[in-house]
């Protein structure tokens, strides 16, 4: 691979927009390898595979957010303990009336407004790393949170359990939600100046600066549409648990994972470059590895460390060619 | 780094304010908690307080490394860990392989510091990414070493640089072992970043590192450098807590995002190019300080997680005010 691009400077520049779909199909023919050297074929059918991304839904709308704070070259790592906060703010709001299913959805993506809100006025007017900001506004929301909860709080009507049970045939309606939410934030990105501004900005603030973008607005929009989408996770987790838990953000680890996916998906960490259907791709590679791993037994520590070395393999596969100095 | 060229007077009035605030936050909080609590300006209660302090104190003196050169460092928390459990298995409560286990794990340690620089400088992953792959592999490493539950326990003598204290000493009556290994670590932490070539190497690859590169500075080697002191220092951060803290697979939990909590609060730059170990230090004491400070006034644990977050906030911005106000 690399001695052809080195004679053909011309297929460097498709390699770097091709690299995620690359590593896709690379994962997905190691998940169809594995399972027929195993034997396990009953697992190569498309609803398999469907459950399969199933699992890693809440990991991808996080993602999805995470995203746009990436592409405007800031981070966002309050987004594990914001969806801790928003399942246990709808969870006892419902508290099993499905009268209150709206207010609590409303509830819980105006808490994701107000953290995304002062998460990018920190960074934009207090000009705090976007890495300390979050950080600390993770701390507060985590503490602020186990102050008043510590176990499982409320509960979730029927109602709103569809959301993550229901669906048409094998195909649920957070699948469905995932995909829009992915579409909806590729029209953004493509088609509206905002999405354009993110680019823009996160390439190079100064320069967007002069060219006439208000660049803190466009970096506080990114983060308030990073935050509401951990919202959206949080919804979707606490239907899933039928009750809020305190902890289910830290334990999905969702901030430092939404930033693996984000970045194996060909977004890179300086901003700038990148889009959504990478981190698309790299939602499923996740969600095939831990299939993989499932089908060939490995067990639940060297599971650990080779999900560490993947992390940090993919991200060198095409990192590895970038000539800008990394720290 | 970026040296204005001020008029004389100008530039003089100017330095006059430069010493770093976080020695006058801890020493309020110090101030603060003397009035609390008397107990704490006897000697067992300071020095305890300082044999706390130790490992964190040396972790971010070892993180201001990676951090002045521009990275982070966040696998030192699971080298806490597997120093910890690994000295368990390894020394297999027999007391003479003391020695050679701690050996062993600065090994490690300067294996995971070599494999993290060669992977940010060669394989050109981002620091935040490299450092969090390893993280990840080592606590699965740990887990596997141990089979998922550690067992045995940390022999007295490895224990030593952590637990003991000498006492019957004049005036200050004890003295911990544990502070007379940050004494000894951070100086010379101090000596190799700020009165070595390699210390101003570090600052010049964390400030520019295209600049440092022309210069003649070895970029890469620097930068591997400065990863293996980080390393090193969360195995000695991890041989000291193995004195005080058990046998578990969590011990280093934490501690990466302490330890540059930390150096931020100590003045330290992310993305490099400007931080000071004594202040690293001050800044670890600091941290440590609001915490015993909050554990007086009685405060749960999710209110120091509350706190913690508004300290680490409020003091980046201070930072960020201050430096744009003397313009540097």
């Amino acid at each position: 691979m690399t001695d052809l691009i080195a004679t053909r400077p011309k297929l460097a520049f498709r390699f770097d927009r091709w690299a995620p779909a690359l590593l896709l199909a690379i994962a997905l023919l190691a998940y169809v390898v594995i399972a027929l050297y195993t034997g396990q074929t009953q697992y190569l059918t498309v609803d398999n595979l469907i459950s399969v991304l199933g699992r890693s839904i809440a990991l991808g709308i996080t993602a999805v957010g995470q995203t746009f704070a990436i592409l405007v070259a800031s981070i966002d790592l309050s987004v594990a303990s914001l969806i801790s906060a928003v399942s246990v703010l709808t969870s006892v709001i419902m508290n099993g009336n499905p009268a209150m299913v709206l207010p609590a959805i409303a509830a819980a993506l105006a808490l994701g407004l107000v953290v995304g809100l002062v998460n990018g006025l920190i960074i934009t007017r207090l000009e705090v790393n976007p890495l300390i900001a979050t950080l600390g506004m993770s701390l507060i929301i985590q503490g602020c949170l186990s102050a008043f909860v510590s176990n499982f709080a409320g509960s979730v009507p029927p109602e709103f359990q569809v959301f993550a049970y229901g669906g048409f045939g094998s195909l649920s309606y957070s699948l469905i939600f995932l995909a829009l939410l992915a579409v909806a934030a590729w029209f953004v990105l493509r088609h509206t100046r905002f999405g354009s501004d993110i680019y823009a900005v996160g390439g190079n603030k100064d320069a967007a600066r002069v060219a006439g973008i208000k660049t803190a607005r466009v970096t506080i929009g990114a983060h308030i549409l990073c935050s509401l989408c951990a919202a959206m996770a949080g919804l979707y987790l606490a239907s899933r648990l039928r009750s809020g838990a305190p902890w289910i953000g830290s334990d999905g680890v969702y901030d430092l994972e939404s930033i693996a996916v984000v970045v194996i998906g060909g977004t890179i960490l300086a901003g700038g470059r990148g889009g959504i259907w990478g981190t698309m791709a790299g939602v499923i590679i996740f969600s095939l590895i831990d299939s993989i791993f499932n089908l060939a037994g490995v067990d639940a520590f060297a599971k650990q460390v080779l999900r560490g070395i993947i992390i940090v393999a993919a991200v060198a596969f095409y990192a590895v060619r970038s000539k800008r100095l990394v720290a | 780094m970026t040296e204005q060229t001020l008029p004389h007077a100008d530039r003089r009035k100017r330095q006059l304010p430069q010493i770093n605030p976080v020695y006058f936050v801890l020493a309020a909080l110090i101030v603060a908690i003397v009035v609390m609590n008397p107990a704490f300006a006897e000697p067992t209660g300071y020095m305890n307080f300082l044999k706390r302090a130790a490992p964190l104190a040396i972790l971010a003196a070892g993180q201001l490394y990676v951090i002045v050169s521009g990275g982070f460092d966040l696998s030192v928390g699971s080298v806490i860990t597997l120093v910890v459990v690994g000295s368990s298995i390894l020394s297999n409560n027999d007391p003479n392989s003391t020695w050679w286990v701690i050996a062993t794990m600065f090994a490690i340690g300067a294996g995971v510091g070599l494999i993290n620089g060669l992977v940010v400088c060669y394989l050109k992953v981002p620091s935040l990414i490299a450092t969090l792959g390893m993280m990840i592999t080592l606590n699965g490493v740990a887990f596997m070493w141990s089979g998922g539950s550690p067992r045995g326990y940390l022999t007295d003598q490895f224990r030593f640089f952590g637990r003991v204290n000498i006492s019957d000493l004049p005036l200050i009556r004890i003295l911990p072992v544990a502070l007379i290994v940050l004494i000894v670590l951070g100086f010379a932490l101090y000596w190799l970043m700020h009165r070595t070539n390699l210390g101003r190497m570090i600052h010049a690859i964390g400030d520019n590192p295209r600049a440092a590169n022309l210069a003649g500075v070895p970029v890469n080697r620097v930068r591997i450098l400065a990863f293996i002191v980080s390393s090193l220092s969360a195995v000695a951060a991890g041989i000291m807590l193995g004195g005080f803290a058990g046998v578990s697979t969590d011990v280093g939990t934490g501690y990466e995002l302490q330890a540059i909590t930390a150096a931020v609060l100590g003045g330290a730059q992310l993305l490099g190019g400007r931080g000071s170990v004594p202040a690293a230090i001050a800044g670890a004491l600091t941290l440590n300080a609001i915490f015993t400070l909050l554990n007086f006034l009685g405060l749960p644990q999710p209110i120091r997680q509350v706190v913690q977050g508004l300290i680490l906030i409020a003091a980046v911005a201070v930072a960020m005010q201050r430096r744009k106000h003397t313009g540097r």
